[in-house]
Parts: C-alpha cells; sequence; structure tokens
C-alpha cells in the first residue's frame, strides 16, 4: 500500500525497497516472460493488459494460460490457479499477528500485494511482529516499500513483454519459457520428500488422466496427489510429520 | 491480432479475486479461526501438485499423447533447468538455461 503517505514517507519504506532490489532482474524477466506468453496464447492486448493488472500472481496466470487455450471450463481453471495460491494461504496465516491491527480493507490491500519474495524477505527481517504502535508502523512501511518495489518491477516487465511479443514470431517457441518457470517454481517447493511425492503422483496422474473432458485431468490430479500423501502421513505419522 | 471476449475478461476478474482470496485469507476476518487439521496439512501439497499437474504433461505430451521419441528439445531443456535450480536454487537461472538448450534444438536441429 504504497499510496499512503504515512508509509512512503516512512524512512523504512525506503529500506523495503533497497532489500527487494537485488531481487528486481529476476522479478521482471518473469513479467517479462509472462507478458510474452500471455499474447502467444492468443490473447488480446487487452486482456494481457487486464491480466497484468488485475491477476498479479504469474504462476497462477502463467497456469491458467493452457487451460484457456484449451477452452477449459471456467470453474476448472478458477481451481487450478486457487490450487497454485495455496501457498499464499500459508504465508497469510503467518503473516496475521503483524497485520491484525490495521483495517480490514488495508489488511486486505496488503495482502493482494505481497508475493512470494516479499513474504520471505519481511518475515525474515521481522521474525517478530512490532509490540509498539512505531514498531508496527515501521514493519508496515518496509512491507509497502517491499511491495511496491516488487510490484513495479513486476507491472513494467510484462507490459514490455505484452509490447515486444508481437515481434517474435510464434515457431520459436519461446511459451515454453513459461513452463520452465513453473517448473522452478515447482523444484523450489520441492522441500520434503512428502511434496516430492506430492508431484510426482500428480504429473502422473496427469498425464495418465489427460483424456478427460474439460481438462478434468488437473482437478484429478491433484485430488489424487494430495489425498495420497494424506494417507500416507496417516499410515507413518512420526517420521513424516516434519514435512 | 488477437481479439477481445467476455468468457476470457470473466476468467481474468475471477482469478483476480482468487489472488486477493488466498493473499489475505486470514485476515479477512477479524476473529481467530483455525483450518481443520486435515485442510493445514493439504495445504502443504496442493501448490505442488498442481503446478505438476499443469507442467508435466506440457513437458512430456504432444496433444496429451505421451512422446515417443527422445528427440524433443523440452525433455533435454526441463532435465538442465530443473538441475540447476537444484545447484544454484534460482528460478531465473532454470528458465536461462533451459532456453539456452531448447532454442537451439527447437530452431537449430527442427526438433
Amino acid at each position: 500500500m504504497f499510496f499512503l503517505s504515512r508509509l512512503y514517507r516512512h524512512p523504512a519504506f525506503v529500506v523495503g525497497m533497497r532489500e527487494v532490489s537485488p531481487q528486481s532482474p529476476g522479478i521482471a524477466a518473469w513479467g517479462l516472460m509472462t507478458g510474452v506468453a500471455m499474447v502467444k496464447s492468443g490473447m488480446s492486448l487487452f486482456e494481457a493488459s487486464a491480466m497484468t493488472l488485475l491477476v498479479f500472481a504469474g504462476s497462477s496466470q502463467l497456469a491458467a494460460i493452457p487451460l484457456i487455450v484449451a477452452g477449459a471450463p471456467a470453474w476448472v481453471i478458477l481451481a487450478t490457479g486457487f490450487c497454485v495460491n495455496l501457498r499464499f494461504v500459508v504465508f497469510s496465516l503467518h503473516l496475521r499477528p503483524y497485520l491484525m491491527h490495521l483495517p480490514r480493507w488495508q489488511r486486505m490491500f496488503h495482502g493482494y500485494l505481497t508475493a512470494d519474495i516479499s513474504y520471505v524477505l519481511f518475515t525474515r527481517k521481522y521474525p517478530q511482529p512490532g509490540e509498539t504502535p512505531q514498531e508496527r508502523l515501521a514493519q508496515e512501511a518496509y512491507l509497502a516499500g517491499n511491495d511496491f518495489l516488487n510490484w513495479a518491477s513486476w507491472i513494467v516487465a510484462s507490459f514490455v513483454g505484452i509490447a515486444l511479443a508481437n515481434l517474435i514470431p510464434p515457431s520459436w517457441g519461446l511459451g515454453f519459457a513459461g513452463i520452465l518457470c513453473l517448473l522452478g517454481i515447482q523444484c523450489s517447493l520441492a522441500s520434503s520428500r512428502m511434496r516430492i511425492l506430492s508431484a510426482a503422483v500428480a504429473g502422473v496422474a496427469a498425464v495418465v488422466a489427460y483424456s478427460l473432458p474439460l481438462k478434468l485431468n488437473i482437478v484429478v490430479a491433484i485430488a489424487v496427489a494430495v489425498i495420497l500423501c494424506l494417507t500416507v502421513e496417516q499410515l507413518k505419522p512420526a517420521s513424516k510429520a516434519q514435512a | 491480432m488477437n481479439h477481445t471476449d467476455f468468457w476470457t475478461l470473466g476468467i481474468i476478474i475471477g482469478l483476480a479475486l482468487v489472488t486477493v482470496l488466498t493473499r489475505s485469507f486470514f485476515f479477512i476476518s477479524s476473529k481467530s479461526w483455525q483450518l481443520p487439521h486435515w485442510a493445514q496439512r493439504g495445504l502443504q501439497y496442493a501448490p505442488i501438485a498442481a503446478l505438476s499437474a499443469v507442467v508435466v504433461p506440457e513437458i512430456v505430451t504432444v496433444q496429451g499423447v505421451l512422446v515417443t521419441t527422445w528427440q524433443d528439445p523440452r525433455l533435454f531443456a526441463a532435465v538442465v533447468g530443473a538441475g540447476f535450480y537444484f545447484w544454484r536454487r534460482d528460478v531465473l537461472l532454470t528458465i536461462l538455461t533451459g532456453m539456452a538448450v531448447y532454442l537451439p534444438l527447437h530452431l537449430g536441429l527442427g526438433w
């Protein structure tokens, strides 16, 4: 919420911007490629721009693109986006004590603008929520500054990608960069054996069930993987509980 | 030029609401509350499952049929990209090295 003067005038705002700045080129490259991928999938300039400005979530945008192209029903696309975004639900639980002193719309706006990198940097910088109003304001300003540079890098680069997309012939297959990006995020989530099992089961199930109509293979694969992992957890509670 | 349609715009608005809902999930209510245990555990596994379900078919199938040749640039790009991730822990490097493998095989050798 970089538009509130109590935040952007606070010295911690600039600190937040400075600390996210080393990540900025990476965010921009990802945004650039998402911009290219949206236009290459057949979206109009208006649609790609609206998606960039409103959705502001690279992994769910990239996951939605092949489903939109395949003409999957809306609920399958939204359910897939929701599942890809479930990691943010975990982040929101962690961030809750830092933000609950604010009015609801401000909490929700902070949440909307806080993506993966800002969450990681913020919770690393402030392991404990502020105890005094001054501490809370400094933390909020840091988060806002961090979110601002992250948001700006992403939006500007996405628009550059949208603009460049028409100059690059589709036969180059640059859209594959979007899949590689999702693959990289997938690897970054593979932090335990059980999560690797979840990924393996979902990948195989999505291929096996591919012939299902309406891209239901995605939904089936997620359900099978999660249910199987929860079942394995039940069977081996002691050794797997740390997953 | 691609044209705009209302169905796609509806999807975009829906996805924006999904972003707001998931990123602020536990701040929406002022009351403190908890998910049931199974749902909390499920949160550990659903995101990676969703990504894998989208990614794997895009790498190993053509129109839903498993590729039968190893001469597919996507296979090599994915292996190299994932390898670089685990070596350097950097998603950007996955994209760059994967494309550095993909483009020469795809454009150069015509795979």
